[in-house]
Formats: C-alpha cells, structure tokens, sequence
C-alpha cells in the first residue's frame, strides 16, 4: 500500500488515566483538532466496546479487578478494538488512532504485539486535585450511557467506587526507569505540569504543542464577519473594499450587542483588511489585527463578480463547484491552503480566554468547522451569513453553538454546492488534480512514477481513478 | 461618537485608525506574538550543560520572529572585570573574593537586563548563569517582580559524561579563559570547575518549586518537564526548545535553477527553467551524489521553477507551499524598470525600508518570516535538508540561521546557481 512510501509511519496515540481524568475529553479534541489540520484520526473508546459487549451496567462491581468474569470480557474488548484500529491504519489508510482505556492490559498487550510500522505515543493524564475530579464526574459521567436513570448523588458514589477499583492496579507511566524508552507525554492537573518522554517525530511534536496550549477554563469565542462591504452590495468577491452604509450600521449593532454581553476581558482580533477593521474601530475597544485572518485570496478572479467568473473562467469555475475545499484559485489560494494559514489563530483561541474575531466568510468557514468538527466536504459550505454572531461555549465533550442575527439587513453572499451535471464539467478532463501538497508536473520528461515524500495526511495521486476519501 | 477614519499606511499597507491627522493607539498589529509584559528567561545549569548555546540559540530565534531579545553572559561580564582568569579555585565556594566579584557580576548583568526591558524596549531578556542555588534563582525572582517581568526559568541537566566531555571540546577549550592552556590542562582544570558547582547545586524541585514557571531539559532533550506555562510567549519558547536538537548535520539551502522570467528580468511568476537553469539541476544532482550524504531530505516551493531542480536530483522531495517566492502583488511578471514606471512611488517606499515594504496586494520580508517559521521548526527538527527555493526565501532562512538582523535580511546575498551549506559549529 501506499503506506510504506511515507516519511512519517501512522501513529497510534494510547490514552491512559484513571476515570475522570479528561481522557475522552482530550481524545476527542485532539481527534478534531488533527482531522481539521488533515491528519486522518479516529477515535477507538474502549467504552463503547465494552458498553456494546455488556448491554446493560448493573454497577461499580465490573470494574473490580478481582471480577475474573468481567476482566475476560475487558480484555476481549481490547482485543477487538486493538484489530479495529489495525484495520484503521492500514487498510482505511487512516493516520492516526486515539485509543483510550484506564485498563494497564494494553500497556501489557504493548508495543511488542502492535507492527513496528505503528509509532505509539501515550497520553496520560494525572490528577490528584479532588475539585478538578468531581467537576469532570458532574460535567460528563452524570448524563453517559452507564447512568440512564440514577439521581446525581447515586452516580457520583458509584463513580468514585469505580475509580477506587482502578487504583488497586494503576501503574503511572515512570520515566524514571520502566517506561524511559517509552515515547510519552503525561499531563499533570489539567495542564499545570507536562512530563514529555521521547518525542519521535514530527505529528507527535504537534501534539505536544497542541495538548500544551489547551485549557478546560470556561470562555466563549464570538465569530462573526465583517459588516457588509461596498463589494458585497455588487457582488465582487475579494478586494479591500470599505463598510457599506448598512455595514455601518451592523459595526453599531455590534458595539451595542458587546456592551450587552458584558463579556470579561474580551479579546477582538480582526484581519488587515479594511473592512473587519472598519467594523472593529466601531466597537471603541482594543483590537489586534492578523494578517492570517485575511479572506481567501481569490488570485486571478480577485475582485470579480461571479457571473464574471463563469464567463472569463468557466473551467475554473465548474472546478470549483466539484471539488470546492481543495480547489485553488489560478495565484491564489484554497480552503485547504486557508486552513493551513490559519493553525496558529487556532492555537492562539485556545490558549486565551473570551474572544470575538471578526473576519471573512471564507475563514470563519473554517474557524467554525474546527470547532463543530466539520468535515473538508461540509467546511466550504457551512453557512456564515453577514450581520451574524456564532456564539460558541465549550461544553462537555463538544461546543455550543448560538445563531445571534443582529437585525441589519444584508446581501446573501452564500452558494450552495450546485448539483453536479456532467455538461459543467470541462471537456478535456480528466480526474480533477488533488492539489494538496504535491502534483504530478506537467513537464516531467519521467515517466516512471518515483516515490514521493508526502506531508502528513497527504496521499499520492492516482493517475488514473476516482479521487480518494477524504476521511 | 462616529468610527475613527482609517488610513493606509503607504510602506506596509496596514490599515491604522487617525485622529486628526495623527495615528491614534487601539490597534495593534499583530506580529508574530504579542508579549503584554518583558519576560526574563533564566537559564539554570552545572557548566557545560548547554546553557550558552541554548541562550544564543534562542536569542537568535526570537529576533528573527520579530520579538526584540538579547542575552546577558555573566561568565563575559567577569572576564571583563577580572582580566586574567587564573584557575578553578576562583570558583570554589569558600573563595570569599571569588563569591563577591561573582556576585557583583551578576547584578552588573542584571542592571543591564533591567535598562534592556525597561528602558530600550526589549521584550526579552536571556540570563545565562549557572543559577543552581534557589537562594541566587529567587533573588532574580524577586528583581523580576520588582520590575514587572514575567520570569521562566530554563534548566539543562545532564549526567552524560560523553556529552559534557564534547561540550567541553566544542566551545570550553577555545575559551579566552584558556588560551594559554594546552588542551589537557584546559580540561582538567574546567572538571574541577564544575566540581566547585555540585555541592551546592539545587535542581528545580517539583514541590518545592512548583509555583515557577520553567522547562526542565534532561539529557539533552531526551525528556522535560513543564510547568506552568503563563503565556503565549512562554509556549513559544517551550516549543522551540522542545524541538532543536544537537545531532550534527548540514542544511543546504540554493534556488531553483534560472528560470525563464529570470531571464527577461521579470520577478516573481511561475515560469520553468532555462536551458541553463536545467544544466544547474543536473550540476546540482552530481554534486549532491558527490556529497554522499546521509538521509538528505529535499525540500522544494510549489512552484515550478524549484520542483523542476529538485526533479533532476531523482530522490523523493516535499513540497512546501509556505517555501514560495515572495507575492509582488500587482508588481508580478513586471522587471525592476517597469514598476519604477508604472509605480514610482512604491518603488521608492521599497528602497527605504526594504524588510517591511510590502508590495500592493502581495507581501512584504516581515509577512515572508512569519510564514517561514514552520519551515524553520521543521528545520530544527531535521538532520541532513536540501531547501530549493528562491531568492527572498533564501534570504529570509540565511538570516535566520546567520543571525542577520531585519535591515541587512533583505540584502543578503543569494545568487542562482549557488549552494550554501550550512553546519552547526559551536555556537554559530
């Protein structure tokens, strides 16, 4: 398979920790936050498997270690997923999977079972902070699957007894001495300490970074656009143009809609493009601007309408529609080549606190999708009107989202994916070109196909043949 | 009241908010990393535990991103006080005279790290002393509180005695301290050195320490500890540090072949190579043959010019978009004549400040370094690299590696058809 031609071999992440300790939680983050960058990651919980092996949970008792019964079924569990995740990696081409379980059988299972074509790192998180503990027992375990019916105070006692029966065998990862050569990151008390062990290669470094910059603080993150533009009134894409009379009027709403708030501490970030400065200057506050904010830069089409565009281009726009995330404008850019540029804003939202960007459909399509955990496929079609506020709240495993319309009339700048219709398509085509972080060129004298070094999460391109998944 | 009118500055086309014809604050731009409060990084360590290296290391690369730093070398300010250095024994802990010139060095240096951050606005502040008592480490704490500097500490522990013997090799016995040894005295007398350390030496302590900010680097970066981590500059740090490395390697960085438009004096474009841009590659392919070197990666733009070369050398290349040539703007395919014609007064605006000039609707050096970061992690990361790419490129990762400041980046020189390779020596 392709697999073997890649510099970086899939990676499996092992998540380790008494209950309680945020594992889904990192896990699920983590999870998105590396599909949004394109590193195919799924998710393998062991609680599910062992939720569908046993199907209905009496109480803390399965979970003692000296119920031979059920420590059999556990460990079938993590036979079974542990072939899941094989499957995964290599057959689905997936590229990394995040396995979670409190159980230390897997760590016996261990690296010398899993093919040596797999990098494993571990994640664990410790926590010896009681508050942090009963708080995460409140937010998720009171409203999961093994507790449909029980009041709250039932749950908590069952759960902390469930936490108990883990403590008999828990066996912390020891950098020390038996798991020196281990590559492992351990996170100590939600984030205040980090213990990094090893670190192999290049994914796992970003993990690093990325498990460093994330905190469980409640905050919300307002996005929303700039107010309508001059352009947006004549329907040209791109430029840097300045507010129409309604933007301004959407920049008011927008001061007073702040002030309702009363948000503590509130970060504005905009581009440097007028227009989201226009509507920040507004606000009378402190705004920061970024570059990396800036629309997608529509190359050659910069400032056209896009009737203009199907006219001047029409192979570049019928490309488009088919392929809308990966296409490239002609000198300009691509949703994926957006979302590449807008890593570091990502990694900035996490770290602070309360914050309102205001920015561009193109980007806040992205911004969104890594929130919402959208998929390449929905991203470019995810609906970021004008004059409207995405309140975002973590909450649980997820985000909260909030549709606030600010009652400023604006145009409609929004395209749906048309529905595809073969007389669209250009006459000389062949399979639209992935262009993602390499292609075929052109003019290569070589025929033979040579091996290529791919980022991680990139495939090689089929000459021939349908374009592959983008899961 | 009204919104603020907005004007766009000329040199670096950013929008500013004025006030009757003045700038007025609210807006910041955001660089690579807005740092609210200086921070004093104190690096903590036996000797010949990397400290310097790791001080310089840094240094150079918060300059580059655009964060004002500059380190402060107590062992310097005592060669500057105490002219000739005799032996080890000045180091011993009973040495009365030896503890007081010691001491009154390092609060010379930290008086210079106070004007640095608090008087020429400096942002960072790297003080590069052994610092292995918690009593030295809080008396610093305190300075920093005083003086409204966040403080993280760096510490380097290493028992390797392989390591510390290349470390005293690579950088110790070149030292004006020992010029007038030979090789073995130099060594002998430096372990006695680090001895006079051991006693009192007090590592950064997880309990007793706790409330501290720093990164603890073991055995070179096998593993670290972390903690507390304020903020985003504080992150930053700890990334890079996480991810450089001391295995020797050399990166070699060129452009891509001459190109068509290079040719007829046009800038920027996607053009191909000329017929003498292909003869490059294929000199390129032999001479790296000749080189004979071990696991080299190879690096390219996506544009076509450089994937051509690469094309030529046979091996497997990754593709980096972030590695393309500089964006002109509205200047692209034009020749240096055309724009004085057409845009004279940009052209002009690029003369005076040719590092944050940036083009109508394209790019300035300042916007090329903060896309080229991840190039430069990446770089950190590997061994063996070859990076084709372009001119302003090469340039912007030349500094990098050169420690070139932002007025003389833009001028760097870079020709076609040539190769720098780059080896890590010492601490350059």
């Amino acid at each position: 398979a392709w697999a073997s031609y890649m510099t970086n071999s899939p990676t499996l992440i092992v998540m380790i920790g008494l209950p309680a300790r945020g594992k889904t939680y990192v896990s699920k983050k983590l999870t998105r936050y590396l599909n949004w960058i394109g590193v195919p990651t799924k998710v393998f919980n062991l609680g599910v498997y062992r939720r569908e092996a046993v199907k209905s949970y009496k109480s803390y008792d399965f979970f003692r270690h000296d119920n031979k019964e059920a420590m059999e079924i556990r460990k079938r569990c993590a036979l079974v997923a542990l072939e899941d995740v094989k499957a995964y990696l290599l057959e689905e081409c997936g590229q990394i999977a995040v396995r979670f379980s409190a159980l230390n059988v897997v760590l016996h299972l261990g690296t010398s079972e899993l093919p040596r074509a797999f990098g494993v790192f571990f994640v664990e998180s410790v926590c010896d902070d009681p508050e942090v503990i009963a708080a995460n027992i409140l937010e998720v375990k009171v409203s999961s699957p093994d507790y449909p019916e029980r009041n709250r105070e039932n749950v908590m006692d069952d759960f902390l007894k469930r936490i108990e029966c883990y403590k008999v065998t828990y066996q912390p990862l020891d950098p020390d001495a038996y798991d020196k050569d281990l590559s492992f990151i351990k996170v100590i008390n939600v984030g205040q300490r980090f213990l990094v062990n090893r670190v192999q290669d290049y994914i796992q470094s970003k993990i690093v970074y990325y498990l460093m910059n994330i905190h469980v603080q409640p905050r919300t993150i307002y996005l929303c656009r700039h107010g309508e533009s001059e352009y947006n009134l004549v329907g040209k894409i791109g430029g840097d143009s300045g507010l129409s009379p309604r933007g301004k009027q959407f920049a008011q709403a927008l001061k007073k809609f702040i002030e309702e708030q009363e948000i503590v501490d509130l970060k504005v970030w905009t581009s440097q493009l007028k227009r989201t400065i226009q509507t920040a200057e507004s606000l009378g506050v402190t705004y920061e601007q970024w570059k990396i904010l800036n629309e997608i830069d529509a190359g050659v089409c910069e400032e056209m309408t896009y009737a203009e565009i199907e006219a001047k281009y029409p192979d570049e726009f019928a490309l488009r529609d088919q392929e809308k995330y990966l296409y490239r404008y002609p000198g300009g850019e691509s949703y994926q080549d957006l979302v590449q540029r807008l890593e570091p804003v990502i990694m900035e939202l996490e770290r602070q606190g309360n914050v309102l960007v205001i920015s561009h459909q193109a980007v806040m399509r992205c911004l969104l999708a890594y929130f919402l955990d959208k998929s390449a496929d929905e991203l470019p079609y995810l609906r970021c009107p004008l004059h409207t506020m995405l309140k975002l709240t973590p909450v649980a495993y997820g985000c909260k989202v909030e549709t606030i319309t600010l009652n400023v009339e604006a145009v409609d700048t929004h395209r749906d994916k048309p529905s595809l219709n073969s007389n669209n398509l250009p006459a000389s085509q062949t399979p639209v070109r992935m262009r993602r972080n390499s292609f075929t060129p052109r003019a290569s004298a070589d025929t033979v196909k040579r091996p290529r070094h791919y980022s991680v999460g990139s495939k090689p391109l089929e000459a021939l043949g349908p374009f592959p998944s983008l899961e | 009241s009204p919104a603020r009118e907005l004007t766009q500055n000329p040199l670096q086309k950013t929008w500013e908010p004025y006030n009757n014809g003045l700038p007025a604050g609210h807006s910041a731009q955001r660089g690579v990393c807005m740092t609210n409060c200086p921070t004093l990084i104190v690096m903590v360590g036996l000797p010949a535990r990397g400290k310097t290296y790791i001080s310089k290391k840094l240094t150079r690369y918060l300059n580059w991103i655009g964060v004002p730093t500059k380190e402060f070398n107590v062992g310097q300010y005592r060669r500057d006080l105490v002219k000739k250095y005799k032996s080890f024994e000045f180091f011993l802990p009973d040495n009365e005279e030896g503890l007081k010139i010691r001491k009154q060095c390092a609060l010379a240096a930290l008086n210079d790290v106070r004007q640095y951050l608090s008087e020429e606005n400096g942002h960072v502040a790297v003080f590069d002393a052994t610092n292995t008592t918690r009593e030295r480490r809080e008396t610093i704490y305190k300075f920093g509180e005083e003086n409204g500097y966040k403080t993280f500490f760096v510490e380097s522990v290493c028992v390797d005695p392989e390591v510390i013997a290349a470390n005293i090799v690579q950088v110790k016995l070149g030292s004006p301290d020992y010029v007038d040894c030979s090789n073995d005295e130099a060594t002998e007398d430096f372990m006695k050195r680090i001895e006079c350390y051991k006693n009192s030496y007090e590592t950064l302590d997880e309990t007793l320490d706790k409330d501290l900010s720093y990164i603890k680097i073991m055995d070179v970066g096998r593993s670290y500890l972390v903690n507390r981590v304020m903020d985003h500059i504080q992150s930053r740090i700890v990334y890079y540090l996480m991810n450089i490395h001391v295995t020797p390697r050399s990166i070699y960085l060129c452009r891509h072949g001459e190109s068509e438009l290079n040719l007829k004096g046009r800038i920027g474009g996607d053009p191909g190579l000329s017929v003498r841009g292909k003869e490059f590659a294929k000199s390129l392919a032999q001479f790296i043959n000749e080189q004979n070197i071990k696991d080299l990666k190879v690096w390219t733009s996506q544009m076509k010019r450089t994937i051509q070369t690469a094309e030529a050398l046979g091996v497997p290349y990754e593709q980096w978009k972030v590695l393309n040539e500089i964006d002109a703007g509205v200047c692209e395919e034009m020749t240096y004549e055309e724009i004085q014609e057409n845009y004279p007064l940009e052209f002009a605006l690029r003369d005076q400040d040719k590092y944050r000039y940036r083009y109508p609707k394209g790019e300035s050096y300042e916007d090329l370094v903060q896309r080229l970061e991840p190039v430069i992690m990446e770089l950190e990361r590997q061994e063996n690299v070859l990076v084709i790419c372009h001119q302003a490129v090469m340039r912007c990762l030349l500094a990098y590696f050169l420690d070139k400041p932002a007025e003389q980046l833009p001028y760097l020189k870079c020709p076609l058809h040539t190769v720098l390779k780059l080896t890590p020596v010492a601490y350059g």
